[in-house]
């Protein structure tokens, strides 16, 4: 059990309190941003283009504007007047925010039907006649650098192929004489398909802008409101919108996972048209459009190899990966780092050599390369690592839990510097696969499996030991377009000691307004449901990067700790002159100074701030305020150790996952039950690309399945009843010892079940199977290898 | 136009609407109630579900024209004035929702469910939910949930809400 410093009344860290922003949502009044409602709002409906790749010959929107209740069809060449018509990607690349002439992917923006109500404005969408002439797409990424490719980006100067960037890392001489060298290499191809967050709520905006102040109000689904308002003063400066005059409101979030982080055409769009008609404009995009334009994840093609000796000790591993972005670099990555923290693929194992190296290619899909639900390519990484060594397990005739203790890095060898240059701040890798072996009852499954081998039944058991990197970011490497990836928190006590937070993240379901007071609960002590937490404006809130790759509790939570700290220095000046004694004298338990030897000479931490606004020591200034910056001196290293057991029907090949035992190490616990929710949650989004989730396009560049009733959102059905539990090794250099846990789960989940599947076919022969694994790609699989 | 006549949570409501206008719209827009969300197009998510004399429905795909006569409840009236409705504590005990946006439409599909079958397994509750997409919660909670509430509503005992870690 989790132990804690504070009572369940002030309910600090360790304390499965419940959570305060439930209140709202169990009775319906969250405020979604389909919610806002402004007086004299118009409606925006976007036309789409149904080619992966046409010219626009022309846009005819005499139909729609006869319609009563249009008000207006916005194309390109309007946009282009006012040079609105391009903007910047994250990743420093430019998208069409409408096209002038070409469309690059199917279902990308080409006009925007302004109305009265949504249905009128879709009955204008309807109405809009445009022609296309249809080229044959580049769909295929591993043909974008043929010379007869179509060049994607002749809008670039000086772009003469298909290749976005190039990126490495690692000793390539060394890995390749250590390949070279080695008795056993282990090799296979991955292909890690293109994936979409799908949380239920879809992105929208209502843009709002004032022409007689010359403001903008936008509220829009964002889990990064502050980043966003630098981005649209960047687009938008120039006609006048400077950053002062922008607010972004980031209300209710219905689930983000990495699809809310980019900025959308229709987010661009709707500002424009408010900005030209004065009007407040909402646009909601609907499922299938959510699906099919905006930001995926993954598209990643990797080849990985790993070379040992014979009795399975891991030297050395190589990564090659092809990554797609589709028609332009919408990736949500720090400005550094064009693959994100994939290199963090070297896994949990003690050895010094590696070599990465990956090149992204433009292609006729959608573009994005955002997360889902994991912080920056962590999860492509990862299951090419945990496959790769079941693979290389199998070949030196180990078992998988035994081949990794056999390699894990020691719990005392931490802070342990990787191969790629990571510096992993700590962790107890062994203790997690026992605690997750004793749990699952491993020797016994083993057991079982060869008895069922025996009579044809196939069952298999699967491990994922898996090492996350999240928190960023240190300034010195971590920056979305140059903006540092520190994160904030201000903390304001009022006379009667109760108080209010604020921070630069964004919660999308997190728990943020529960978790955050707890931190501050823990160091002030004031009982949590008496701090206040907001975020998501950017007129109050402190500037901050936002809320996702698993970075709220590393890098805002430690803002919120360290700021408190500072109160509490403050908190012992005045104890001090309070109680006439010398700061030296005092100490502190949660909630009150006392003189040592003597606990009923005390004051409380309300007596303390009451005194900071009416008693205040001569020379001091007056109110209990701090905020704090914080710049996180390393990013922190969760891991976990995940077993998925699984029963395969011989006739069918439908899989069951009869069990999966998770047992993750994200340092100290701030709630247990928000933690093991996250958990939960991050298991279903790890499922879900292992064994249902792919966008598929045809080679003509339509995509087959988006919309809900063909992309497979695993149901309560889907999912297994997941089993969880801890080991806790607390990160060294945050304040609070945490280390972040959301993206985890979704991360070694996936590895896990394929390994299990894999086991369990491997009495055919399989040694591999691309994710997701289906009951037609097994059969598929064993025909093609004659064993059915 | 078309003059409908209903009730919503108890409350009598007229409306002139449109024949293509959505029971979702009808209860969002007119009544500017906003608890009932829209998560999908093509009747997958269940995040727009209500009850219509008693019967769960996904409200994105009923027309307001076939609500005329009807009783509708929504999330707005699931709590009385004695308090919270006992799907509504379970949620928030089991922890059950994470960002929120799923729950209004899972509690009143769970409501019907306990209706049905005041005490389900585990099995039934997840295909008894199986028309309703939660993404963030992995569904644990959920199935505790509506365990908590179930009991809470037959007056068996409480099932424990405490995280369980193995
Ligand atoms: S909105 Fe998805 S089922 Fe109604
Ligand atoms: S709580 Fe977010 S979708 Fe269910």
């Amino acid at each position: 059990m989790i132990k804690c410093k504070t009572s369940k009344a002030i309910g600090g860290m360790g304390h499965s309190v419940k959570r305060k922003e439930d209140a709202r949502f169990i009775q319906g009044k969250g405020n979604y941003v389909d919610d806002v409602k402004l007086p004299g709002m118009l409606y925006m409906d976007i036309v789409r283009s149904p080619y992966a790749y046409a010219k626009i010959k022309n846009i005819d929107a005499s139909k729609a504007l006869e319609i009563p209740g249009v008000v207006a069809v916005v194309t390109g060449k309007d946009l282009e007047k006012y040079n609105l018509h391009w903007m910047p990607t994250l990743m420093s690349d430019t998208q069409m925010v409408l096209p002038t002439d070409t469309v690059m992917y199917q279902a990308q923006e080409v006009a925007a039907v302004i109305a009265t109500s949504r249905y009128i404005a879709r009955d204008g969408k309807e109405a809009v006649m445009v022609d296309y002439e249809p080229m044959t797409p580049l769909m295929d990424a591993h043909k974008a650098l043929d010379a007869d490719a179509p060049l994607m980006r002749p809008d670039k100067e000086g772009q003469t192929n298909n290749h976005i960037w190039h990126w490495e890392v690692g000793d390539k001489e060394a890995t390749d004489k250590v390949f070279a060298d080695a008795d056993v290499v282990v090799k296979e191809h991955m292909y890690i398909p293109r994936i979409h967050v799908a949380s239920i709520e879809t992105c929208g905006c209502v843009a709002n802008y004032n022409k007689v102040e010359n403001h903008l109000t936008m509220y829009m689904t964002t889990q990064a409101p502050h980043a966003i308002r630098t981005v649209i003063a960047l687009v938008a400066g120039h006609v006048g919108l400077t950053e002062e005059k922008i607010r972004v409101i980031s209300p209710d979030i219905g689930g983000g996972f990495g699809g809310k982080v980019p900025v959308y055409p229709g987010y661009v769009i709707a500002i424009a048209v408010s900005f030209l008609t004065g009007a407040p404009i909402k646009w909601i995009e609907d499922r299938s459009e959510n699906l099919q334009a905006d930001s995926f994840a993954r598209d990643y093609h990797i080849d990985v190899e790993m070379a040992g000796t014979k009795d399975g000790k891991i030297q050395a591993t190589r990564f090659k990966v092809l990554a797609d972005h589709g028609y332009t670099d919408a990736s949500a990555n720090p400005s550094k780092f064009p693959t994100g923290l994939f290199s963090i693929g070297t896994g949990s194992y003690d050895y010094g050599t590696a070599f990465m190296e990956a090149d992204a290619v433009y292609t006729n899909k959608p573009p994005g390369g955002v997360a889902y639900r994991c912080s920056f390519r962590v999860t492509e990484a990862v299951h090419a690592i945990e496959r790769i060594t079941d693979i290389f397990a199998k070949e030196v005739n180990k078992d998988p839990a035994q081949l990794r203790f056999e390699n894990f890095i020691k719990k005392e060898d931490f802070p342990w510097k990787s191969p790629t240059g990571w510096e992993y701040d700590s962790g107890d890798y062994e203790a997690g696969l026992k605690k997750a072996m004793d749990a699952v009852e491993y020797d016994k499954l083993r057991i079982e499996q060869a008895e069922k081998r025996k009579k044809g039944k196939l069952m298999g058991i699967g491990i994922s030991t898996f090492t996350e990197v999240v928190g960023a970011g240190p300034s010195k490497d971590f920056d979305i377009l140059g903006i540092k990836m520190f994160d904030s928190a201000e903390i304001r006590v009022h006379p009667t000691g109760k108080a209010i937070a604020r921070f630069g993240t964004k919660s999308q379901g997190q728990g943020h307004e529960t978790t955050y007071a707890q931190i501050v609960a823990e160091e002030l002590g004031i009982p949590y449901e008496h701090v206040q937490i907001e975020e998501g404006d950017t007129d109050t809130a402190p500037y901050g990067l936002g809320t996702y790759a698993s970075r709220s509790t590393p890098t805002a939570g430690a803002a919120a700790a360290v700021a408190a700290r500072k109160l509490r220095d403050k908190a012992k000046k005045i104890a001090a002159y309070l109680l006439e004694v010398s700061e030296e004298d005092l100490e502190w338990e949660p909630g009150k100074f006392f003189v040592k030897g003597a606990p009923d000479k005390a004051k409380t931490i309300q007596e303390i701030v009451f005194a900071a606004y009416t008693n205040h020591p001569p020379g001091m200034e007056a109110g209990f305020e701090a905020t704090h910056y914080y710049d996180p001196p390393n990013l922190t290293f969760p891991s976990g150790a995940y077993i998925c057991v699984v029963d395969i029907d011989n006739e069918t090949f439908e899989i069951k996952v009869r069990r999966f035992v998770a047992i993750d190490d994200c340092g100290n616990i701030i709630n247990p039950m928000i933690v093991q929710g996250q958990v939960h949650g991050g298991l279903t989004q790890g499922i879900a690309p292992a064994m249902y989730e792919e966008l598929i396009y045809d080679e003509q560049g339509n995509i087959l399945n988006g919309t809900f009733m063909d992309y497979l959102v695993p149901t309560a059905v889907e999912s297994p009843s997941w089993e969880t539990g801890h080991t806790i090794t607390p990160s060294p250099h945050h304040p609070i010892g945490a280390k972040g846990v959301g993206e985890s789960p979704t991360v070694g989940a996936p590895p896990a079940i394929a390994n299990a599947i894999v086991d369990a076919l491997s009495v055919y022969g399989v040694t591999h199977m691309d994710i997701p694994i289906t009951p037609y790609k097994i059969w598929k699989k064993l025909k093609e290898m004659g064993k059915i | 136009m078309h003059e409908i006549k209903f009730k919503v949570n108890g409350v009598e409501q007229t409306a002139s609407v449109e024949p293509r206008l959505l029971l979702v719209h009808l209860i969002r827009e007119n009544l500017s109630m906003t608890g009932t969300h829209i998560g999908c197009d093509t009747t997958s998510c269940g995040a727009c579900t209500v009850l219509i004399d008693g019967k769960s429905a996904k409200a994105c795909t009923i027309l307001a024209v076939q609500a005329n006569g009807k009783d509708i409840t929504t999330v707005e009236g699931l709590a009385t004035a004695e308090g919270l409705h006992p799907i509504q504590e379970g949620f928030k005990e089991a922890h059950a929702l994470q960002c929120g946006f799923c729950t209004p439409g899972m509690m009143l599909r769970a409501v019907e469910l306990l209706e049905k079958n005041p005490n389900p397994t585990e099995e039934e509750i997840r295909w008894g939910i199986s028309g309703n997409l939660c993404r963030c919660t992995g569904y644990n909670n959920i199935v505790t949930a509506i365990q908590y509430a179930g009991a809470k509503m037959r007056g068996a005992e409480l099932p424990s809400t405490e995280p369980e870690f193995v």
